[in-house]
């Protein structure tokens, strides 16, 4: 039943693997947003401290949005998009399939990330530092499932990569605040992430229940 | 008959706002811990209750094109304009809750903009419906009443998560005045102000909603008149 899903992701998975297209920009762009943010920001002593959840938070923001952009550009050319259309399945297996590789993607562009971070922001995790294993995958994956909802929406309009942002910020706002707060309490071990964990599952829940629902109305949309 | 309606309606709104206007400004009694300036608030609360009211029709609009949307393609056009006129016309009074907002603060908390549950909620909720707007810009075709109601019943979902996020992180706007706890509730003297001008800004606001809605049906039975005779010009 799940062959659908799996042909998707495979898919998806050996054309990165071939070409490592999405993780090389990511990696690049990410890198870049952090330095510009150290230009902007100065990060000495304890300041770093503060605003490092928020950089790194909104340097996987922006970088994925670069990718998302492409994982449904890639399908407009020779018409994969109109045979994905056809396939006896919902759609809803090949938007799933399609969020875990981006998913995946993300994940490895934070894991090298994240070495780097900590050294040129020269921090020292204060919190519980296990925690950022929930919280980071858990904002990735509200970022990643919106962000390839709205990306296969904008991908029907006449600017499409102009519009991925412009939609899918407002919508992302309290998942980046609940991401930041938590990395940044955190990081400076002053305050409990616990609430902030829990309105990331809850958004989680919604977002991913609901872009499975409509996947289908915006993929057929003609 | 009907544009006779029309004006004795307007002329009805016009009256009511004057009336509003009057009552505002020089019948309800001065704060006495705010002074004059609290007197935004006959502006203020009516003109966020009606640009909630009107992203409340997007929505249902919204649901109700999905809904309809094969089965009675009629019906669907109509909610379509619905949510285009409810958030087109939301977005014009939540830009004026947003303006007449930092006016009060700044004299009655003394700075201009606070990043509190409420005020982030009003700015999100109007990024939200800007970006539906935009969307509706960018996109063509026919496909753009599925997208933009798509987006539309995701941005009302967000509403609720972005409201309790800022609770969580930081309150000052004042908590609800009516039907709140102890101590809340307003004199008399003003809350009748406050519901005139509430009824007159219903008013005005139902008025500019129903023309847009009337605009945008005329619109798309033109665009469906000038694809028919395109097809019909190519047999």
């Amino acid at each position: 039943m799940n062959s659908a899903l799996w042909t998707h992701l495979i898919k998806d998975l050996r054309i990165e693997w071939r070409s490592k297209d999405a993780i090389n920009s990511m990696l690049f762009f990410a890198l870049l947003v952090v330095v510009l943010f150290s230009m902007a920001f100065d990060p000495r002593g304890t300041f770093a401290q503060q605003i490092a959840g928020g950089v790194l938070c909104v340097a996987t923001m922006f970088a994925s949005v670069s990718a998302l952009n492409q994982a449904w550009a890639r399908e407009i050319r020779h018409q994969v998009m109109d045979a994905q259309r056809m396939v006896p399945a919902s759609g809803a297996q090949l938007f799933l399939a399609k969020v875990l590789a981006n998913f995946l993607f993300v994940t490895i562009v934070q894991i090298v990330l994240a070495p780097v971070f900590l050294v040129m922001y020269n921090l020292n995790i204060q919190g519980q530092a296990w925690q950022l294993a929930l919280v980071l995958p858990l904002g990735t994956w509200a970022l990643v499932a919106n962000g390839t909802f709205f990306a296969a929406l904008a991908i029907r309009s006449r600017n499409r990569e102009l519009l991925l942002p412009l939609i899918l910020f407002p919508i992302f706002l309290p998942a980046l605040l609940a991401m930041v707060v938590s990395t940044t309490s955190i990081l400076t071990g002053e305050s409990d992430p616990t609430l902030w964990i829990k309105l990331l599952v809850g958004y989680d829940i919604i977002f991913t229940t609901i872009s499975l629902l409509l996947f289908d109305v915006i993929f057929n949309a003609e | 008959m009907k544009k006779a309606a029309i004006g004795i309606y307007a002329l009805l709104t016009i009256a009511l706002m004057i009336w509003g206007f009057y009552q505002a400004m020089y019948v309800a009694p001065t704060d006495a811990m705010q002074g004059e300036i609290f007197r935004i608030i006959f502006y203020h609360v009516p003109n966020a209750s009606v640009a909630f009211v009107f992203f409340a029709v997007s929505l249902l609009g919204s649901v109700g094109y999905l809904a309809w949307r094969r089965s009675s393609p009629e019906r669907a056009q109509m909610a379509d304009a619905w949510a285009l006129a409810g958030a087109e016309v939301g977005v014009v009074f939540c830009t004026v809750v947003l303006t007449t907002g930092p006016l009060w603060g700044r004299r009655a908390w003394g700075i201009w903009w606070t990043w509190d549950a409420r005020l982030t909620t009003t700015l999100v909720l109007w990024l939200i419906y800007v970006s539906y707007l935009l969307l509706r810009r960018f996109a063509a075709g026919p496909q753009v009443q599925t997208l933009a109601a798509v987006l539309g019943i995701f941005g009302a979902l967000d509403v609720p998560i972005v409201y309790m996020s800022n609770r969580w992180w930081r309150t000052q706007h004042p908590a609800p005045v009516f039907g709140g706890a102890e101590g809340s509730g307003m004199a008399w003297s003003m809350t009748r102000v406050l519901l005139w001008n509430m009824l007159a800004w219903f008013c005005w606001g139902i008025f500019v909603l129903i023309l847009r809605y009337y605009t945008e049906r005329k619109h798309q039975q033109n665009a469906a008149a000038e694809a028919r005779d395109a097809l019909e010009a190519n047999v």
